[in-house]
């Protein structure tokens, strides 16, 4: 029930979404994210969009973690 | 016009022998069936295997296949996964009154279909009607016959240490088909049911190998149920490894969604094969051969640890248990 | 599948277990809040990858292992009333009451519905004209907002047959009483990385700055996870406890002020009754009175059938606080497994004793 999946957004009807991930689509209700764009991913819970991920973020943790890896393995 | 299943159709009557006449024989048509005898008799000499199973499945019609080919499969595979070579099957139907002929049509269209490419031939049946309420759209059983050649001795109790798992691909299609009609999931590709007779695979296989030791389609419960019976029934462990069990993309991204384990999802035309170690190459090569193996995988090994647990290492490295399916996870799912 | 496989890279993940054990230089005692985490911690092996000497808890972060036993014997009660539809998360099905479950009371003839959202709760009372739905509303904060919003609809779209049996609880107020409780010293918690998209990282600020414990808020993929108990790590090893937010793609230091918007619409804080704890001031949601007719303890006021009976043995509650791990009840994998469950713990999805027994390693289960 903590469960929330990043689906992207394929397209918005008010407070509706087709959303899809990896080829499965659902319909999302994205009331509580007003900001969420077509071609967002916003995180799924229960029916809902939460919030809108902030791929910026995202890119940025994962080139921390690349650079962990890297230094571990010099040693 | 919507032709309907009335009680009338149940009753013995004229309305019932039309009934198979047109909606059953007509499409089954063989001679010990069209005998229409109250037994149909055969010969047979050797060992015989005979197996049982009722299909309730909801909704009947799903995306790769029907309740009729379902009922087919499962009944044909049971007989090929006991080393069987499957020949007669029986049919008993019953249908909830107000079914739509034409739905009904449909599903003994399927049956047949699933019989010819099964090669067995349906020689006996029965059918039922139950009022509006009673049954739901449709229930049917199959019980099935074959013929076990000699020297044959397929079982799950007869895994042994050292001996190399096999999967003849991709895991959890049919459960996540189901699933996809009951929760508004729409794929863009579309996902379909797995449901396939196994026993022409089975039987290339049993040509290529006198040492396949077991052989079980992960039905219900999934992959990680029929390992954890294999290891149990054996007293053996086994170690499978994550990487090598094939899922497809949207199968996962489905489980994720709907909080699922591929693992524990139902499998309606896959088979797990437990085999010497020598043979297992060869194997996965004529696995991969055929339409229903060519996703094939070796997935793990028997060992002589953690007797009767199934532990699996992860794709991330670090190792742990793979537990049956408890409780009920997807209802009515076959 | 974008955002989550590039979180489970097995390299990246060495490289931060590798970090971890070269920062850690003492034992110390972590506490993971959230099931979901119990859950992705054991079936990725998480424990395994990081030293010994870093202690993980499991925490109250599961809504239907922190459900009192007298509200889910009320649920049962209400499933028993005439013509009533419940609508509830699949969870809650098996979790034994004092007498009964949800999932008997099914057998029994009661008409109970499995949903995965609240909006299709909201769609069985439009399906249904003329017979009370009632959700089991469940949940954290996550969930909450969910949950105000198919009120809202409801009132919107002049339903008038929809309740909601209030019993979301709330996350800081039980980090609080576990913090203040005796018995269980925590160095860091992991926090709630869903939690914390609606709450946002200010509610956690106490914890760091009056208990010196050191917070990381954590998405639910291996790497988020690994990341957090380094970024814990270091706090730590530094003395330096603060609240970080280590799930920076789905987590902003103000949260979801939209979501929190519905929520507070709909609910108050009240007391609540929380299972193995007791009652904790201020930690659930009540629905305020503004929209009462909503309110299924308004509408069907039902009493305690028969006395209120906790399982024999069951230590869910010192599980739920942390201060017992599974494997240390005596239940845990005998009377009590996943097909025979004594208490919720061994039910949920996020129960830690059915993590416990789906995942762990039959040689290590000590060391889990």
């Amino acid at each position: 029930m903590c469960l929330a999946v990043p689906v992207k957004i394929i397209s918005m009807d008010g407070d509706c979404a087709e959303t899809e991930i990896a080829g499965v689509r659902r319909r999302v209700n994205i009331a509580m994210t007003p900001e969420a764009r077509v071609g967002d991913y916003v995180l799924l819970h229960t029916g809902f969009a939460i919030a809108v991920i902030d791929e910026a973020e995202a890119e940025e943790t994962l080139g921390i973690l690349q650079e962990i890896a890297s230094l571990s393995e010099v040693h | 016009m919507d032709e309907t299943i009335l009680l009338a159709h149940g009753s013995g009557g004229t309305l019932s022998h039309e009934l198979v006449e047109k909606e059953f024989l007509s499409f089954l048509a063989n001679p010990a069936l069209n005998k229409l005898d109250d037994s149909a008799i055969f010969e047979a000499s050797g060992r015989l295997a005979f197996t049982t199973d009722s299909y309730v499945v909801n909704p009947i019609f799903f995306p790769g296949g029907d309740i009729g080919r379902l009922a087919v499969c499962g009944t044909v595979n049971d007989l090929a996964m006991s080393g069987a070579r499957p020949l007669y099957l029986s049919l008993s139907a019953i249908i909830e009154e107000g079914l739509l002929i034409n739905e009904l049509r449909q599903v003994v269209q399927s049956v047949k279909e699933a019989a010819e490419e099964a090669d067995v031939s349906i020689i006996a049946g029965d059918t039922k009607v139950v009022g509006r309420g009673q049954a739901d759209k449709l229930f049917l059983s199959t019980s099935g016959i074959g013929m076990v050649a000699p020297g044959v001795d397929i079982s799950g109790a007869n895994a042994r240490t050292g001996d190399k798992i096999l999967l003849s691909g991709t895991v959890g299609d049919h459960g996540i088909a189901i699933m996809s009609q009951r929760e508004g999931l729409r794929f863009a590709i579309d996902l379909e049911s797995d449901c396939a007779p196994l026993n022409k695979l089975v039987s290339r296989m049993l040509e290529a190998s006198s040492r396949i030791h077991c052989l079980r389609d992960p039905t219900r419960g999934g992959l990680a149920t029929t390992l954890n019976e294999l290891a149990r029934q054996s007293m053996v462990g086994m170690v499978v490894e994550e990487a090598c069990i094939p899922v497809s993309d949207e199968v996962r991204a489905a489980c994720e969604l709907l909080g699922l384990d591929p693992l524990h999802i139902a499998n309606e035309g896959k088979l797990v094969a437990v085999v010497d170690p020598a043979d297992a190459d060869r194997l996965l090569a004529v696995m991969r051969h055929d339409h229903y193996g060519r996703d094939a995988a070796i997935i793990g090994e028997v060992t002589g640890q953690h007797l009767g647990k199934v532990v699996m290492k992860t794709s991330l490295g670090p190792s742990r248990i793979v537990d049956m399916l408890s409780g009920e996870l997807l209802p009515r799912i076959c | 599948m974008k955002f989550i496989d590039e979180y489970r890279d097995s390299r990246l993940a060495r490289g931060l277990a590798n970090r971890i054990a070269q920062r850690s230089t003492r034992k110390i005692t972590l506490m993971e809040f959230c099931g979901g985490h119990t859950h992705a911690i054991l079936k990725h092996g998480i424990r395994q990858m990081v030293p010994e000497a870093v202690e993980m808890r499991s925490g109250p972060g599961c809504p239907v292992c922190v459900t009192a036993t007298a509200d889910l014997d009320k649920a049962i009660a209400l499933s028993r009333l005439p013509d009533v539809i419940i609508a509830t998360f699949g969870d809650m099905m098996r979790v034994p009451g004092s007498y009964s479950s949800l999932q008997q009371s099914k057998a029994a003839g009661a008409d109970i519905r499995v949903v995965y959202s609240t909006m299709d709760a909201l769609e069985l009372a439009k399906a249904n004209y003329g017979r009370p739905v009632i959700f089991v509303g469940i949940g954290f904060e996550t969930t909450a907002p969910t949950i105000a919003a198919a009120i809202l609809a409801a009132r919107r779209e002049g339903i008038k047959n929809f309740y909601v049996l209030s019993l979301g609880k709330l996350t800081p107020p039980v980090m609080k009483a576990l913090l203040d409780a005796d018995g269980l010293r925590l160095d860091g918690i992991v926090c709630p990385g869903h939690v914390s998209v609606i709450i946002g990282s200010r509610p956690y600020e106490f914890i760091a700055r009056d208990y010196r414990v050191a917070c990381v808020i954590s998405g639910f993929e291996p790497l988020d996870i690994l990341l957090s108990i380094d970024k814990l790590v270091e706090q730590i090893e530094h003395d330096r406890p603060a609240v970080e937010i280590a799930y920076a793609r789905g987590v902003k230091p103000a949260g979801n002020e939209k979501a929190r918007e519905i929520m507070e619409n709909v609910f108050e804080v009240a007391d609540a009754r929380w299972r193995g704890i007791g009652t904790i001031p201020a930690s659930g949601l009540k629905i305020r009175t503004e929209y009462e007719r909503f309110d299924a303890d308004k509408a069907f006021p039902v009493g305690p059938e028969q006395p209120l009976r906790e399982p024999e043995g069951c230590r869910c509650g010192d599980v739920i606080r942390g201060s017992a791990k599974p494997v240390e009840c005596n239940l845990f994998g005998k009377a009590c497994t996943p097909e025979t469950p004594v208490g919720p713990c061994m039910v949920s999805g996020e129960g830690a004793c059915a993590a416990y027994h789906q995942y762990g390693l039959p040689e290590n289960l000590q060391t889990l």
